[in-house]
């Protein structure tokens, strides 16, 4: 009797448990297996190599953390590469002409007011935050190739390197420290507070939401801030690991970030948001990039398998 | 005349190890309405899916016309005659009327799509229907009662023997809803068969010729309504003694002389002009009105959705400012929405978020939201409503109309508000939930808390109310304190401005 009675538990636990929101890690640990035997004279299970794997994916994973909290509330970010990259060049250049903390400050400022710009006009003159994160990503470039002539401009100063993706503490890359703290903070934020909890009222059903006394265009301004903040945080990471600022630092990245998060499952269509599902999204994206390489692909054929890949996986992980 | 349009035969289904149809038998005649009644859960949609392809029956039969049928998907319902009028419109807002009705068949010429024709067609038909649609116009640029009409003119398109209409005055006014029934009638000469599901006894009496209830999955009466009573109706549907919950019961706790909510001269746009009401504790106020008569907008602009642009609110004798949904909380003012489901509900997310949304501030330990305290917290509120659900993390879109209302108000409740606005509560919910939410609203009142109730259905309002204020137009036609309400026509009347 008792058997039967856990067995019941089991299937019921069984029954409940979401496949779409958690194929990311079936599909991380298979491809993972799979590379591991299929690639194991070219070394792909070498720590180095899994080192570099994080090393690579950090800015990705990172701005994912606050695409996540996009997304849940039911907008999207089309601008966080450009502002990346328009936060390395104005980092680099205060950097030269000021210092340290001004340098810091000033790359944080871009992402605060681009970030604010677009959660402004979202928020509260309702344009969509697909046009405005569009015109935005145009108008950041545009702006990080005025100043710069574009041409890149490199850093001398070792701290900042240091800090910013370029050291190490220890064994452990300085980038998975990042990496580590945003996550850590972004699934508890999303997880156990009230804000995570406002961001997926307002993304699951905007009314319902307004009706229960979310502050719900505050909600949407707070996202594409933080989302803005991180994009700039992400790019002076750029900065610092390449030792420079260029207005290249972190083009196209919105693409990878957006799949990164669907493929972590969260919905496209707001109300929910995996931030950890994140993390192992751009990993799994970091894994197939590295996979291929190792393979001998040549970067034509890579792009050709990645984009299938990554059809297929969000096509599986995918609200019903 | 009594050649079957539909027979279903001993049709039984059920859903792994959970049957849900037991042994139905279902027919309708040509020309004949046929209501079908039940609870939430008796196994009506479910028959109905099976008559339109969207579910297979596990065993029985089905003729259409005395011949007997496989319907094995939605297209072989509809070659068979069956036509569907949505509950929740199956049109494309962007595309014209014609366009709607003859969407994947198209009329064509040489290969193209033929609009010219298509419009004559749609013409043909509204005509046939003797009804007034232009079959150029988008579908969003109509109202919404149109909509309904361009569903029916869809179905007739496809040669539809029968009709299945599902709850069809749902969101019809009245002079709608009269429309519908004369278009119903005219349908029924031409020889339609229409099954008519609905919640409402007079809307059955005034067009269904039989009925046909279902209780948990069983058939348990099939009668022509010339013989058979509502109360008897009732009876079938719930399956105990009842109708007790609509008869006016003297309130167990004495209203205090006490004024809560003071409203002085509100306006709010052109729907709500100079409202002024006042509400005591302990009190349960009903608002009377047809649709469009202020009534949503006023409890709406007292919780701050709607901003006032002139006069004052008051609660316990201060005047405050209700600009927004958080200071009407923050004043201990709640609102069970009209729309349960666009408005009260995240319906993809669990039971306890939804349940706790509005109470977060209180289910922290150390500073973070703790979900041992957030599954506490709901297990009370669904142990209080009696909430029925598998387990509390199940997403609530996955529960019956009833258990969401509950849901909505034991989200409100737990926020321990002083004065609760409720509109239409018991829309859409089935019989037995609707006789605890109306037991629920007087125990609430009881316990010292003001209830301001809207309410369609005048013998709910009837039944509950201490008061009831009359709105038109965007003002108060009528004060009337409940035991000046001699007869629900005495409402009725006063409600449409002749009394």
């Amino acid at each position: 009797m008792s058997t039967k009675t856990s067995t019941n538990t089991a299937l019921n636990l069984l029954k409940r448990f979401e496949w779409q929101q958690n194929i990311i890690y079936i599909g991380f640990a298979a491809v993972f297996i799979l590379f591991s035997v299929l690639l194991a004279d070219s070394g792909f299970s070498n720590p180095n190599n899994l080192l570099n794997i994080f090393r690579q994916t950090a800015t990705i994973s990172i701005m994912a953390v606050a695409m996540t909290y996009v997304i849940a509330a039911a907008e999207i970010d089309l601008s966080i590469g450009s502002v990346a990259g328009l936060a390395a060049v104005v980092t680099a250049m205060t950097i030269n002409s000021y210092g340290l903390i001004p340098g810091i400050l000033a790359g944080l400022a871009v992402g605060a007011v681009s970030g604010a710009i677009s959660g402004g006009l979202v928020a509260w003159l309702k344009v969509p935050s697909f046009l405005v994160t569009l015109g935005m990503l145009g108008l950041v470039v545009g702006v990080a190739r005025w100043i710069t002539a574009s041409a890149p401009v490199p850093i001398a100063d070792q701290n900042y390197i240091f800090i910013f993706g370029g050291g190490d503490l220890g064994p452990i890359p300085g980038l998975l420290v990042w990496v580590a703290v945003a996550v850590s903070i972004g699934a508890i934020v999303m997880n156990r507070t009230k804000f995570g909890r406002h961001v997926r009222a307002t993304g699951g059903n905007l009314v319902a939401a307004g009706y229960t006394g979310v502050k719900t265009a505050k909600v949407k301004f707070m996202v594409l801030l933080i989302s803005g903040m991180t994009a700039s945080f992400a790019g002076m990471l750029y900065a610092g690991r390449l030792q420079s600022g260029r207005f290249q630092w972190g083009t196209g990245d919105e693409l990878s970030v957006i799949a990164a998060v669907i493929l972590g499952g969260t919905s496209l269509f707001g109300g929910r948001g995996q931030v950890v599902g994140s993390l192992f999204g751009a990993l799994f994206i970091g894994l197939i990039n590295n996979g291929l390489i190792l393979a001998g692909l040549d970067v034509s054929q890579q792009q050709v398998v990645r984009g299938a890949i990554i059809i297929l996986a969000v096509a599986l992980s995918r609200k019903k | 005349m009594n050649t079957s349009a539909i027979e279903m035969k001993g049709i039984e289904k059920s859903f792994g190890t959970n049957p849900v149809l037991k042994n139905v038998d279902f027919s309708v005649s040509v020309g004949e309405v046929h209501a079908l009644a039940g609870e939430n859960g008796a196994g009506k949609s479910t028959l109905m899916k099976i008559l339109q392809g969207v579910y297979q029956k596990d065993s029985g039969e089905i003729l259409v016309s005395g011949v007997p049928v496989e319907i094995t998907d939605t297209f072989a319902a509809r070659k068979a005659g069956i036509g569907m009028v949505f509950q929740e419109f199956s049109l494309i807002p962007t595309l014209t009327v014609a366009q709607n009705i003859f969407l994947t068949n198209e009329p064509t010429r040489f290969g193209l799509i033929n609009d010219a024709k298509a419009r004559a067609l749609a013409t043909e038909i509204f005509q046939e229907m003797e009804v007034e649609v232009d079959p150029s116009r988008t579908v969003e640029s109509m109202p919404t009662a149109l909509w309904q009409l361009t569903e029916i003119a869809k179905a007739l398109a496809q040669n539809a023997k029968v009709l299945i209409m599902d709850e069809p005055t749902a969101s019809l006014a009245k002079h709608e809803a009269e429309g519908l029934f004369a278009l119903i009638e005219r349908l029924k000469n031409k020889g339609i068969a229409i099954v008519y599901i609905s919640h409402r006894m007079d809307e059955i009496y005034r067009i269904a010729d039989r009925i046909t209830v279902l209780r948990d999955g069983s058939r348990v009466l099939t009668e022509s309504l010339k013989k058979v009573s509502p109360e008897q109706i009732v009876e079938a549907i719930i399956g105990r003694k009842a109708a007790a919950h609509l008869t006016h019961k003297d309130r167990s706790a004495k209203i205090s002389k006490e004024v809560v909510l003071d409203v002085r001269k509100i306006s709010s746009g052109p729907k709500l002009q100079n409202v002024s009401l006042q509400v005591h504790r302990g009190e349960i106020l009903g608002l009377a009105g047809l649709m469009g008569s202020g009534r949503t907008e006023l409890v709406n602009t007292l919780f701050g959705i709607l901003k006032p642009t002139s006069g004052t609110i008051s609660i316990n004798g201060e005047q405050i400012d209700i600009s927004s949904p958080q200071k009407a909380i923050q004043n201990k003012i709640a609102l069970i929405p009209e729309d349960r489901r666009a408005q009260g509900l995240v319906l993809d997310h669990a039971v306890t978020e939804n349940l706790t949304l509005p109470l977060l501030d209180g289910l922290k330990s150390n500073g973070l939201l703790s979900n041992r305290k957030i599954l506490a917290r709901s297990k009370e509120i669904i142990e209080q409503f009696d909430i029925k659900l598998a387990y509390p993390g199940i997403r609530v879109g996955s529960l019956s109309g009833g258990n969401q209302q509950k849901v909505v108000i034991g989200k409100w409740l737990g926020t321990d508000p002083e004065i609760l606005l409720m509109d239409e509560p018991t829309a859409g919910v089935d019989i037995g939930t609707k006789s605890e939410i109306l037991d629920l609203v007087r125990k609430i009142a009881d316990s010292g808390k003001s209830v301001i109730l809207i309410s369609s259905e005048l013998p709910e309002l009837l039944s509950v109310s201490d008061r009831i204020l009359v709105l038109k137009d965007g003002h108060v036609s009528k004060s009337l304190d409940r035991k000046e309400i001699p007869s629900e026509e005495f409402l009725q009347l006063a409600i449409q401005g002749a009394a």
